[in-house]
């Protein structure tokens, strides 16, 4: 029995409208069972509750029913724990236009209040793995959207997380840059060995990156899901990839 | 081809310049005590400022200014990150800061004169009651122009709230401070004036009462002047702080 790493039992989130008339069901008895070392791909349109998972398993929000449990932990109550547990990629880079590349890939690790030189020497080697060499004194506006979220990535891995939390981290960039950055995730993920769970709305980045696929109905709920190996055919792809267009497609508009 | 900072400078003084040459026209055709001459107001100012006994005036007057503002900054900050963490504070302090807001500087003075002793202490009472409120709201304001994105992001990592508060809270809102003290400034130098000459036996405003007593206008330009210098000064100080600490700002190349 592989070790359980996410834990979601029949989770349920409920916000407020902002307009006071009544609520919304982001998220509807949710249950998901991940493995360590899994590489879990989460697909959904738009609103369709994504981001309420991910921010209930990255500890943001809580969960109005249900049970959410992150290496045992409740992820939003026993929050401290997480410290250094969890790295998250962004949809947008979300770096701190005030620091240096360099400073802000060893944000993390001086939150975590390591040594300082050591902080140095491993933000450094993140920045040189991600191609980023000679940058680590630029500020964020001046780099491209791509070494921007090369510098997210580096930041999320640099405190050497057990969990990576990714919510289209590539949706933002051009096509060729996305394709590299998205090889380059992978393979640090593999060689890490992490758990990872990656949000996105394509199909052909959730089918590349996954080990799993899972498609999310509106309100978070799993519609479809399906395994890939390096064993898998390129027939079993092209059946998988129809079968989530036809799951998706079936999806009735928001209420 | 002159550099940009040059011409800045030239800009700059050549407005100064046209007021400096209409005050002199003015003072050949009217009597000195209302116009007096543009290099005697200039000799007064000088003589101010390297006769030790009436500098010290200038000084008290400086730290006036810089002990109303610091305590107006420090209780303000206090303040307003009081009323961004709790909505019952917001709705009680809120509407007692805007009726501080629309008292008159002239009306503290008053109060100050009949409730407390201490010139000093009147003085800096005057200076953080008129400062106060809008320091409080332009601090509150900062904190509130915090990115949730970024506040997001670092409570991913786990902070405690003082590595929060080093990491995110204060380099986000130290430009919302910068130009509140840059706003503040003006408005201390104007107050200090009013509470120096109605409760103060020293300081620049306290000299300008003895020149007006005196119906000396060289002396009063001069006073004045030591107090625009002073605000300059600081101003410039400010800004050169505000250059450094907010260096990472993209700047764009085509002027707006």
């Amino acid at each position: 029995m592989p070790e359980l790493v996410i834990l979601f039992n029949d989770v349920s989130k409920t916000f407020r409208r902002p307009d006071g008339r009544g609520d919304f069901v982001a998220v509807d008895k949710l249950s998901v069972e991940i493995a360590k070392g899994e590489i879990v791909a989460v697909l959904g349109k738009t609103g369709c509750g994504k981001s309420t998972m991910f921010n209930i398993i990255a500890g943001l929000i809580e969960p109005s029913s249900g049970e959410a449990r992150v290496i045992g932990h409740d992820p939003f109550r026993d929050f401290d724990f997480f410290r250094g547990k969890i790295g998250i990629v962004f949809q947008n880079d979300r770096l701190m236009p005030w620091r240096s590349a360099l400073d802000n890939v060893r944000l993390g690790l001086q939150i975590l209040n390591s040594d300082p030189a050591q902080a140095e020497a491993t933000a450094r080697g993140w920045l040189e793995r991600l191609g980023l060499s000679g940058h680590e004194n630029d500020y964020p506006h001046a780099l491209s959207g791509g070494m921007r979220q090369r510098v997210s990535i580096a930041r999320a891995f640099a405190v050497d997380p057990e969990i990576l939390l990714c919510d289209e981290p590539f949706s933002a960039l051009d096509e060729m840059t996305a394709r590299d950055l998205r090889a380059e995730f992978v393979r640090l993920v593999r060689q890490s060995n992490k758990t990872a769970v990656f949000i996105t709305h394509q199909i052909n980045e959730a089918m590349e990156i996954g080990d799993r696929v899972m498609v999310l109905h509106r309100p978070a709920r799993i519609a479809y899901e399906a395994r890939l190996s390096a064993a898998t055919t390129d027939a079993e792809r092209t059946k998988m990839h129809q079968d989530i267009m036809r799951v998706l497609s079936v999806e009735q508009a928001p209420a | 081809m002159m550099s940009s900072r040059f011409m800045h400078i030239l800009q700059a003084s050549a407005g100064m310049l046209v007021l400096a040459g209409v005050w002199q026209i003015l003072s050949m055709m009217l009597p000195p005590f209302l116009f007096p001459p543009v290099p005697e107001i200039l000799s007064r100012t000088v003589d101010i400022l390297i006769t030790g006994s009436l500098l010290i005036d200038v000084l008290l007057t400086a730290a006036r200014i810089f002990g109303g503002l610091l305590g107006a900054f420090i209780l303000g900050s206090l303040l307003a990150f009081v009323i961004a963490r709790s909505k019952l504070v917001e709705n009680f302090l809120t509407p007692v800061l805007t009726f501080f807001q629309g008292i008159p500087a002239l009306s503290w003075v008053v109060f100050a004169i009949i409730w407390f002793h201490g010139t000093e202490f009147r003085v800096l009472f005057i200076m953080v009651m008129t400062t106060l409120p809008a320091f409080t709201f332009q601090i509150l304001d900062a904190i509130r122009s915090m990115s949730k994105d970024l506040f997001e992001m670092t409570m991913a990592f786990r902070p405690s709230r003082w590595t929060l508060f080093r990491f995110l809270t204060l380099p986000t809102i130290v430009p919302g401070m910068l130009t509140a003290w840059k706003v503040n400034l003006g408005n201390a130098a104007r107050v200090v004036v009013v509470a120096e000459l109605v409760g103060a036996t020293g300081g620049v405003g306290y000299e300008l009462l003895r020149q007006q007593q005196l119906f000396d206008m060289a002396g009063a330009m001069a006073w004045t002047l030591q107090l625009v210098l002073f605000v300059l000064i600081v101003q410039q100080t400010i800004n050169a702080i505000e250059a450094y600490a907010l260096r990472y700002r993209a700047v764009s190349e085509r002027a707006m």
